[in-house]
């Protein structure tokens, strides 16, 4: 198994790299859809989460990785476990922030889970399975070419995230656990293959192409070959800012709830929404939390107008009312409304 | 030019194309697992002694393996040992060709028929090395390290490959790809270059000069830039050196980049309209023979200038041309269609449900076996009274399941657009807004669509079956006018599409929207007689291919010729007055429906 390519060493990417980073400090903003070409490196991003991410405590021995603190949101396995133990105080382990790739081609009961063939065959006991979203249960999706997933697939699984449980009814099996995730689809908007229910279903969408700077484009290559030659020495290279950011995450998971949003600020981001006529309240919702986390990892007490700025583009791009036939421009209509608010610069 | 006499132009391009093929054969041999692998694109000739001569160059320890198209995913990416499984009574994985192949050479021929999931999935394995298993109550990764080469043999103009697997395959060659045995490196020397191709140094003019080409030439991917680079690499070491030259890169530029290209550098030729290369006897490209000292001092610029500079020399006009206008065409999709009926026999596989096995319905053994495990016990207890044969399995009638397999029927709605003199601006504009109009029906109903536009002397598919809309607008609202009305020809176009799209396992509906007054008969001469009979000669073709089809009648009043053309062609025939959406819609609908 190769080892992945470090998270700050990859070269732009700034939109997507934020968009990460929020749903990091928040995983309630929803998931993240990525949009564009082969080969800009979206899937780089998303396999450097796990090096990246801090580690997390979870409920020793639990199979689906259950948060130790999260009294409500255990599994039944979990709470009925923690009725024969002191103060219901269960074993606490250390474990990686999972990042699970979906690969197409995965069954229904991979992904949900299913009855446990080995044990009913050999003991004829009714047994569950996790499947993917158990293991993906606090950490991440990933969804490559999530256009090319079966639909009632994609379905389920902007099901799931949006309600945090899943509920397994099938073999006789019935079972439901916690299982929230921050769901991460890419895709590639020219095939014409997304469908338009999907799009708004995320809560963050954004764009990635390449630069078309060659001094990047250079650095890109640079890196990445001296990665492919080396990956032990490039990983270490590339240590020290990994941790930088580590930190910074940690940091602003901790202030995030302590994090205000001033009345005028707030007042501002609705009327971009009205000016845009996003549909729904989902919208302002998201706006207002991408901008907290943002104002979190800036290490600020306070939203500012810069910061519901500079998270707009992602949180409502895909929000807009649109005409089929408006090929795309949506980023451009809400950089104009952007404009109409908070002025230029 | 040398005045020692001309080179036939022919064999000028066939040298060229077996010099194409050798340095690719060699780049692939030494550097096949860095750079994905190679698609062959409609080979006319020499696939397989191309790849015979790729394998007797290989170390004896690499595997080439050839994988059918239709193989199915368990066998493709692994999946469950049902024997073993059953044998044991634990799910056992069991590895699939791409494991098995490790280290070696997977070919696949026929790509074009695989399904477009199982194709991005090749893609991912490509990137990560592993093959993960995860269904069927399975879960298991096992190393799949292989170099992939495609053999794509899809009509013109249409990628067999899908774009998720193209991107990562660096090489493409098309048609002859036939090879000189003597001009190959020897097997000695593969296997020398395969040893030392990782620490062949690469400086930072080389990074500079690759980043400024891609830039260039407008390449988005980085994997491309990556793939050049280590195609140059394998292009040095086979020269025996640690150095990569300029040379290296340009080569590499041609065999990586150029199929890629999507705009050309300083002399912007006409890329807007790549429909525009009709005209055959363009003059002779003076830079084809591709002189390496343009006329001002070319030393004193930096390498990145002069390396654009040669690359894009180094390309013939038609061949760009040819390259710019496929750039410009997304690939054809298939695999995945948004109506879906039924199967028990073909199709994707989907869940399988309870029910009796027969000569149609396949017995599905492994969910057969999950829906009769938990019974055991009880059963064995009921039946032996408690005294339980050693691994018996006891299954009922009601634990049968079968396999379901859903089918493609979505329709493909192909319209074919009169863009000449005669449908006057205005009612090409009025098409134009209601062809836009049924693409948004098209579009909520998961239909795809294809655009021929017909004007002067040729009938154009403009845009494949798809369902990108945004790019079928663009191009209807950047259609020309003007020019004869080649009836005939779009007809005969009109069948082979529909034709195709059948095959492709979709309903195809064909809308034309013409006033039927052809003026270009098949030999692309002017002539209204001439012109007619041609068109109603190429109609009862279509009529034979038995299409359904509808002919909107887009002159300002009902026009005769129009009646007889739709009648010929046995089109429901819908004058149009006033050119509206909606009633085009409801024409439409209706031959949908009695498709």
């Amino acid at each position: 198994m190769r080892v992945a390519f470090p998270f700050s060493a990859i070269v732009g990417q700034e939109q997507m790299k934020l968009a990460l980073l929020i749903a990091t400090v928040d995983p309630s903003v929803g998931g993240v859809l990525v949009l564009g070409d082969r080969g800009t490196g979206k899937s780089t991003v998303v396999r450097a989460l796990p090096a990246l991410l801090p580690g997390m405590k979870a409920v020793e021995g639990c199979r689906y990785g259950c948060d130790p603190s999260a009294n409500g949101s255990r599994c039944d396995e979990c709470r009925a476990r923690a009725l024969h133990v002191p103060k219901g105080k269960l074993p606490v382990t250390d474990k990686p922030v999972p990042v699970i790739d979906l690969p197409l081609g995965a069954t229904e009961d991979r992904v949900v889970g299913a009855l446990d063939i080995e044990k009913a065959l050999r003991n004829g006991e009714k047994a569950f399975e996790p499947g993917l979203l158990a293991r993906a249960h606090r950490g991440f999706l990933y969804v490559d070419e999530v256009n090319l997933l079966e639909d009632h697939l994609v379905d389920l699984l902007l099901d799931v995230a949006q309600t945090g449980e899943n509920v397994v009814e099938r073999d006789g099996v019935s079972v439901r656990h916690p299982a929230r995730f921050v769901l991460v689809g890419s895709g590639n908007p020219e095939e014409g293959d997304l469908r338009p229910q999907l799009l708004d279903r995320f809560g963050l969408s954004v764009e990635v192409r390449t630069s078309d700077s060659v001094a990047e484009r250079v650095e890109v290559i640079r890196r990445r070959d001296a990665y492919e030659r080396d990956p032990a020495a490039f990983l270490q290279v590339w240590d020290h800012a990994d941790s930088a950011v580590r930190t910074k995450i940690l940091a602003a998971r901790k202030r995030l709830p302590t994090v205000q949003v001033p009345d005028a600020v707030l007042h501002k981001a609705v009327e971009l929404c009205v000016e845009l006529g996003t549909d729904g309240v989902r919208g302002e919702l998201t706006l207002l939390r991408a901008a907290r986390a943002t104002a979190a990892l800036d290490g600020a007490k306070l939203v500012t107008d810069a910061h519901v700025r500079s998270v707009a583009p992602m949180a409502l791009r895909h929000r807009l009312r649109r005409n089929v036939l408006d090929e795309g421009g949506s980023g451009t209509r809400v950089a104009r409304g952007i404009t109409t608010i908070y002025g230029d610069g | 030019m040398p005045a020692a006499g001309p080179v036939s132009p022919a064999e000028d391009q066939g040298a060229a194309a077996r010099a194409r093929a050798s340095a690719a054969l060699g780049v692939l041999a030494v550097a096949g697992h860095r750079i994905g692998g190679i698609v062959l694109r409609d080979p006319s000739a020499g696939a397989q002694q191309w790849i015979a001569a790729l394998k007797s160059r290989l170390p004896p320890s690499v595997r080439v393996v050839r994988l059918p198209s239709s193989a199915t995913d368990d066998r493709i990416f692994g999946g469950v040992d049902l024997a073993a499984t059953i044998a044991s009574g634990t799910p056992v994985a069991e590895r699939g060709v791409v494991a098995d192949a490790h280290g070696g050479v997977v070919v696949i021929p026929l790509i074009e028929r695989m399904p477009v999931a199982t194709q991005a999935r090749l893609g991912a394995v490509l990137d990560t090395g592993v093959a993960q298993v995860l269904r069927d109550g399975v879960c298991a990764a096992f190393d799949a390290e292989f170099t992939l080469i495609a053999i794509d043999e899809s009509e013109e103009d249409v990628w067999g490959v899908a774009a998720p697997l193209r991107d990562r395959l660096a090489l493409v060659l098309d048609g002859d790809v036939r090879v000189d045995e003597s001009m190959l490196p020897p097997a000695s020397l593969i296997q020398s270059a395969r040893a030392v191709v990782a620490q062949v140094h690469a400086s930072d003019d080389v990074m500079i000069g690759i980043g400024t080409l891609c830039v260039a030439f407008g390449i988005g991917s980085e994997r491309a830039a990556r793939q050049a680079l280590w195609t140059a690499r394998a292009l040095a070491a086979l020269d025996e050196r640690l150095e990569i030259e300029e040379s290296d890169i340009a080569l590499a530029a041609q065999l990586v980049l150029m199929p890629r290209a999507t705009r050309v550098p300083a002399p912007p030729p006409d890329e807007d309209e790549p429909q525009e290369e009709a005209a055959p006897p363009e003059q002779s490209p003076p830079e084809a023979t591709s002189s390496d000292t343009p006329p001002d001092a070319p030393e004193d610029r930096p390498m990145e200038d002069r390396l654009v500079d040669a690359v894009a020399a180094a390309i013939p006009p038609e061949l760009l041309a040819e390259l710019l206008a496929r750039a410009q065409r997304p690939s054809q999709e298939r695999g995945r269609a948004g109506a879906e009926k039924e199967s028990w026999t073909r199709g994707r596989q989907v869940a399988a449900r309870r029910g009796k096995p027969d000569g149609v319905r396949r017995l599905h053994v492994l969910e057969t076996l999950r829906a009769a495990a938990p019974w055991q016990r009880a059963r064995a207890r009921a039946r032996f009274a408690g005294d339980v044969p050693v691994r018996s399995l006891i299954v009922e009638r009601d634990d049968f399941r079968i396999r379901r397999y859903v089918e493609r029927a979505g329709t493909s709605v192909i319209f074919v657009v009169d863009a000449s003199g005669s449908a006057a601006a205005q009612r090409l504009g009025e098409a134009k807004g209601a062809v836009e109009a049924l693409l948004a029906e098209s579009y909520a109903r998961r239909d795809r669509v294809s655009l021929i536009a017909f004007r002067g002397t040729t009938a154009d598919v403009l845009l494949p079956p798809t369902r990108a809309l945004a790019r079928a607008r663009k191009l209807l609202a950047s259609l020309p006018g003007g020019g004869g009305t080649p009836l005939a020809m779009a007809i005969d176009t009109a069948i082979t599409a529909g034709v195709a799209a059948r095959r492709a396992g979709t309903l195809p509906v064909i809308v034309f929207l013409t006033d039927g007054r052809a003026n270009v008969a098949r030999d692309g001469k002017g002539g209204r007689v001439e012109s007619m009979r041609d068109a109603l000669d190429a109609a009862s073709q279509f009529r034979a291919s038995n299409l359904s089809s509808v002919l909107i009648d887009t002159s300002p009043r009902p026009e005769p010729m129009a009646r007889r053309v739709a009648e010929a062609l046995g089109a429901r025939y819908v004058p149009l007055p006033v050119v509206d959406a909606r009633a085009i819609a409801g024409a439409v609908a209706l031959a949908r429906e009695t498709a």
